[in-house]
């Protein structure tokens, strides 16, 4: 029996703006999306795995396997912030080559912009006057928002590397370039380097135009034996290899501004998949900010550290470069409802499947999907592929 | 000892005080910054936790002198929680301190534009109730 772990489904539930829908019903859509999309019937999922964190639904693991009535034997709610789902992924190739499920979902959902607008990136965190415990209590007196921790980053990669603000922004303008492609973004204007110098400054050296968009939407992916998806309806995605690594949780121990653990779970993940960075077609790349990709790009070892900024300019990560880089538009323009790695996963496999459609990325083999949580504190990695390892 | 100054009222978050933290909020209430030190392995480390992060041993306190290094920061120009939007814009910096940890604070007293990495810094403190004195700091005096 043949038990190399593979996706077979994928679902996303209606985004950007989805008034229609709370928390909870994004996780049912794009479940429901992604049983349509495998051919699998609902009875067979065995493992289930979910989050939480969507927002104001109470939409954690088991009362997601309850709500949604999945009778697993295998459950996992690991919560490591927009990368859980890379995590996730990790988790389950092992558990599905091991045998503990047979056919496991992950699903994902979020109507951040529905029900409580664009606050999340400088909206604060703590209500005025208010007593905090844990960690946070030696960062909430000062007044960071999120934008601003990776702000943070930003400011010492310019300062040691020499990296500069029209360097990061070709990131924005390339993303946007593919979310022109995808009629659901919520960005869809071509933008230039200009347009994002230009921007508000909201947290310096952050410009409006290197934070992403805040949205509504929720995913679903379902996982199996390769051989489970010999009769089912897609071609199967390969987990070829999965890592994930932690250096802090708060933006205050961050030991190292300008880099990210993906320096400890990228070797991991490639090692498993027997590749290296140039045995990659496209990356799927968490980018909650234009420098949260160039920090992954620069950790997983795409290129040298400190020498991002003069690739990116290169165009090396646009349409028609060497490494595209998020083509259905990204977080940057086409939709971040709060914990967007699941979408990375999505995307990917519909590059791999080659039904990108005007996005599709030219014999695409091999896709990473490298997702950052918390102030680029958890990094979850993901390599997929379309041939069987 | 730093100096200490009393607001008229302190709207921002506030610490919940416990066993672990309370000698390092009550310090800076009278215008001392703790840091913790490792009597077994030398590690120091902030913030204040009930062990040692490199070895595991219960850590004890060392007063630091206050001084310090902007290690990176930035200027919030967009805040919607009240009372930061009304200060904007404003600086949050990673301030490394002399003895080697590293802590997040405001750089208050200049123009948040005329900050820069490599600044030196020294502490103040305010005094946001009895027991809790907030740590902030402000470009080096000489």
């Amino acid at each position: 029996m043949d038990r190399t772990p593979v996706i077979v489904g994928t679902g996303l539930s209606d985004y950007p703006k989805a008034p229609h829908l709370d928390g909870v019903q994004h996780h049912v859509q794009a479940m429901q999306r992604a049983l349509a999309d495998s051919g699998l019937e609902k009875s067979e999922i065995d493992g289930y795995v979910s989050a939480g964190g969507g927002g104001l639904m109470i939409d954690d693991a088991v009362t997601m396997a309850e709500y949604l009535r999945i009778d697993h034997h295998y459950i996992d709610g690991t919560m490591t912030g927009g990368s859980s789902f890379e995590f996730h992924v990790q988790h389950l190739a092992a558990a599905i080559r091991e045998g503990l499920c047979d056919v496991a979902l992950i699903t994902y959902g979020s109507d951040q912009l529905s029900r409580m607008g664009r606050k999340l990136g400088t909206g604060g965190f703590q209500r005025p006057g208010s007593r905090v415990s844990g960690p946070i209590q030696y960062e909430a007196p000062y007044g960071n928002s999120l934008v601003g921790a990776y702000a943070m980053h930003a400011a010492r990669h310019m300062h040691e590397f020499g990296t500069t603000p029209a360097q990061l922004a070709e990131i924005a303008v390339g993303v946007r370039e593919y979310a022109t492609l995808n009629p659901h973004a919520i960005y869809r204007d071509p933008i230039t380097v200009d347009d994002v110098l230009n921007s508000r400054m909201i947290a310096d050296p952050l410009h409006k135009l290197d934070c992403c968009a805040i949205t509504d939407g929720g995913g679903a992916v379902l996982l199996t034996t390769a051989d489970r998806a010999k009769d089912l309806r897609q071609p199967p995605v390969y987990v070829l290899g999965a890592a994930g690594a932690e250096t802090h949780w708060n933006v205050s121990q961050q030991p190292d501004f300008t880099t990210c653990a993906g320096t400890t779970a990228g070797p991991i993940a490639f090692e498993r998949a027997g590749l290296a960075p140039d045995g990659i077609d496209m990356l799927m790349f968490y980018d909650s900010f234009t420098i949260t990709c160039l920090i992954l790009l620069e950790s997983l070892g795409f290129v040298p550290r400190g020498e991002g900024g003069p690739f990116v300019a290169e165009g090396n990560l646009k349409r028609g470069g060497r490494l595209p880089l998020n083509t259905d538009g990204g977080g940057l323009s086409s939709s971040h409802p709060g914990m967007r790695g699941i979408f990375l996963l999505i995307e990917a496999t519909r590059q791999l499947r080659g039904q990108a459609g005007p996005a599709q990325v030219p014999d695409c083999r091999t896709a990473m999907c490298a997702g950052s949580g918390g102030w680029l504190s958890a990094i979850g990695v993901a390599i997929l592929g379309a041939e069987h390892p | 000892m730093g100096e200490v100054s009393t607001p008229e009222e302190w709207q921002k978050p506030l610490p919940a005080i416990d066993d672990v933290n309370r000698e390092f909020w009550a310090a800076a209430a009278e215008g001392r910054l703790l840091i913790q030190a490792c009597p077994h392995c030398g590690h120091r480390q902030f913030y204040p936790r009930a062990l040692c992060t490199a070895c595991g041993d219960p850590p004890e306190w060392l007063e630091c002198s206050g001084r310090g290094t902007v290690h990176t920061f930035t200027i919030i120009r967009q805040m919607a929680m009240r009372p930061f939007r009304d200060e904007l814009p404003y600086v949050v910096a990673m301030v490394e301190l002399e003895e080697g940890p590293r802590m997040m604070g405001n750089v208050t007293d200049c123009d948040p534009d005329t900050v820069r990495i490599g600044l030196p810094v020294e502490a103040h403190f305010v005094r946001a109730a009895d027991d809790v004195g907030v740590p902030m700091w402000r470009p080096a005096s000489g």
